[in-house]
């Protein structure tokens, strides 16, 4: 479908969480970090190039210190703006600082069935199922791999999860599965392959890679093999920290800033100092630890005020940022889920994070339900709708309404109500039945929602990928397969 | 100082988690002449139980878990020595091989869960990370394990999950070892599909588990 894409822009609301002073503190303590503590880049091309430019290398432990000089010196290359494109031009996002888009999150291991409702492994299909509904919602501008292809060989399930979505929908992938270097070469001649070949790919990346740094202080060496690969080609890279409060960072939210901030800087420098004015983007999904158990939270107020503090450090460096929002932490569309995406996801869109990444996962980015990623795309509508914020002017401030219809009347009737009553939200899966009606059926937004995704599945029809393309896609998962 | 103010005081330094305390304490305990196996039943241990108590209440955390965890740790390494001297030694639950598995750089639940299962009193083996198949089943054959315990965070290195335990039927060890399998892909259907024996969510739950499997 070549349809519209939702998007937040030309925000009313803004909000101030860092003052820049503090910004520049957690820019200092970050580069203070890379060169007296430094950053494990496990990958003989990553420590080459770090030699070469004149940071410390220590081969035996795979730790580089650098110089925090040479690490602004190279961020500035990077551009500030560009697009992501997509298999259909008109759904090309401009990445300029003045867009929030909507991706769905990954990589979730279990899906809820959408028959059934039983939870069991996902599978190549329901990659393909989630893809194709993504494609029908105007809130989706972009894709991540939602599920991952657990029937199909580790080797190139990577690939096939890429081509997935291709071939069910027109829209932007961005991949947080490719590994290593050889799979980010067969998706890169993939992502060509689309595009029309390496220089159309170059100008019109249908593809971005996002790769994970292993906090503390880490970053995982096929990772940043694949995203040299991916940078080389053209394709944005972005580097996303997870560091969270308690395990993988300090207790404190700034100690944590100031690591995962000391990840991303560190990776994105050695990409520009590879590829000079690569594409780059920033991308974070940091929060706290639970006290109990440990374990990566991905909701509560330190998340929220994560989702806004990183895209004061993207702005800082003057790159986009990819931001984890969304992706509860609740076991089921609940309260706790509603709560949750709906204030991470507020907050991360307030400070104008250009992605936001999460929709339709539960229990901490494990379980897929469809339910959640159509009720996902109403919150983030009623945060587009919030972030347009309140018009004041003449035709809003409807004097010549007010005093027609004046004390006791009612505005119903009026043609000014008629031309803006559209301007009000229309919830699809907010109750505001008549109480006797609710009674009556028992059934609520989750049930709505989960039977509208049904209707798409049964009835979307996304735009063919040319078979040609198509037959191409798999020739060259093919020749990678066994190797 | 009398050998109960002593046991009191190795109890508070684990509770308090100050492992350099615990091991000075530890010390005294030789040059005093006291039993090393009281020092640590009576002391050291009634500290690990009593934050395991408040833990399971909630007045305590993980972050206290783990030093305590650290700090009986270092109180035991200065006993050993003693321990062996004597010609005893301190009775373990069971010996555990521990890794993330080949391919796979994930390291700080693993480190969680060995911190959880030594300080419930398993002799913990731990490997470390990116532990090829064959690595794992050598180290289990070596130290005679009672347990093989792997984590994996991706969903293409928890394949090898199932490796280990093939490579252990194939060399005829796995009916004498119980496989625990962790990591955020790793669901209850991974678990049966691989045929582990055990699995849980967090660190907490696995030393549970690991006790649960050896019928302890």
């Amino acid at each position: 479908m070549n349809g519209k894409i939702k998007s937040i822009s030309n925000p009313k609301l803004s909000l101030e969480i860092l003052s820049p002073e503090e910004i520049q503190r957690l820019h200092t303590a970050s580069l203070d970090i890379i060169e007296t503590t430094g950053i494990r880049f496990p990958s003989k091309h990553a420590l080459d190039i770090w030699e070469a430019h004149g940071a410390q290398v220590d081969r035996s432990t795979s730790i580089v210190k650098v110089p925090g000089q040479i690490i602004e010196d190279a961020l500035k290359l990077a551009p500030s703006k560009y697009d992501l494109a997509a298999r259909s031009p008109s759904q090309d996002l401009s990445l300029d600082g003045n867009h929030v888009f909507l991706g769905t999150d990954g990589c979730g291991v279990e899906v809820l069935d959408i028959n059934t409702g039983k939870r069991r492994m996902s599978t190549w299909q329901d990659v393909a199922d989630i893809a194709r509904v993504g494609d029908a919602l105007e809130e989706i501008a972009f894709h991540w791999v939602a599920v991952s292809a657990q029937d199909l060989p580790p080797r190139t399930r990577g690939l096939n999860e890429l081509r997935a979505i291709w071939e069910n929908s027109t829209k932007h992938a961005q991949t947080e599965s490719i590994y290593n270097e050889w799979e980010a070469s067969a998706a890169v001649e993939m992502a060509a392959t689309i595009a029309g070949g390496r220089d159309a790919l170059r100008k019109r990346p249908v593809l971005s890679i996002m790769q994970c740094t292993a906090p503390p202080l880490g970053q995982d060496g096929g990772s940043v093999d694949a995203a040299l690969i991916g940078a080389e080609a053209g394709l944005p890279v972005g580097f996303m920290t997870m560091a969270a409060c308690l395990t993988t960072g300090p207790a404190t939210m700034a100690g944590t800033l100031a690591v995962g901030n000391a990840e991303v800087i560190s990776a994105t420098a050695l990409i520009q100092l590879a590829f000079p004015g690569a594409p780059v983007f920033y991308a974070a999904a940091q929060t706290a630890s639970d006290l109990r158990t440990g374990a990566y939270t991905g909701g509560g107020p330190e998340d929220f005020l994560f989702g806004a503090a990183q895209n004061k450090l993207s702005d800082f460096y003057n790159i986009p940022l990819s931001m984890g929002s969304f992706a509860t932490g609740a076991k089921e569309p609940n309260w706790h889920a509603g709560v949750e995406n709906s204030l991470s996801t507020f907050m991360a869109s307030l400070v104008m994070s250009d992605m936001l990444l999460g929709v339709g996962l539960l229990h901490g980015s494990r379980i897929w339900s469809y339910a959640q990623m159509l009720m996902d795309c109403e919150i983030f509508s009623i945060i587009q709708k919030v972030m347009e914020g309140i018009v004041v002017n003449d035709e809003t401030l409807a004097l010549d309404v007010i005093r027609s219809v004046g004390p006791g009347g009612n505005f119903l009737n009026q043609k000014h109500t008629i031309r803006h009553m559209r301007d009000l939200f229309i919830p699809q899966f907010m109750d505001r039945r008549p109480y006797n009606i609710w009674e009556e059926k028992h059934d609520d937004g989750r049930d709505w929602a989960l039977e509208r995704a049904r209707n798409i599945l049964n009835t979307h029809q996304p735009e063919l990928l040319d078979p040609a393309v198509a037959a191409e896609l798999k020739i060259i998962i093919a020749s990678v397969e066994g190797v | 100082m009398n050998s109960e103010d002593l046991f009191k005081e190795m109890a508070q330094s684990i509770t308090d988690g100050e492992a350099e305390k615990a091991a000075e304490l530890a010390k005294q305990a030789i040059t005093l002449g006291i039993d090393p196996l009281e020092a640590i039943n009576q002391g050291f241990v009634a500290g690990v139980n009593y934050v395991g108590d408040q833990f399971s209440c909630g007045n305590m955390f993980l972050p206290e878990l783990v030093m305590a965890g650290e700090a009986m740790k270092a109180a035991v390494a200065v006993l050993e020595p003693e321990l062996t001297k004597r010609g005893t030694e301190r009775k373990m639950l069971g010996k555990v091989v521990l890794c993330t598995v080949e391919g796979d750089i994930h390291e700080i639940g693993k480190t969680l869960v060995g911190t959880m299962l030594s300080a419930t009193g398993f002799q913990v083996y731990d490997m470390g990370v990116d532990v090829p198949v064959m690595k794992v089943v050598e180290k289990a054959r070596e130290v005679s394990a009672d347990i093989v315990a792997m984590s994996a965070l991706l969903t293409t290195t928890m394949v090898h999950q199932k490796d280990v335990i093939e490579a252990l039927e194939d060399v005829g060890m796995r009916t004498k070892v119980k496989v625990m399998v962790g990591g955020a892909p790793v669901t209850h259907e991974w678990v049966k599909q691989i045929g582990a024996d055990g699995y849980s969510e967090d660190a907490i739950g696995a030393a549970r588990v690991a006790k649960q499997l050896l019928g302890i």
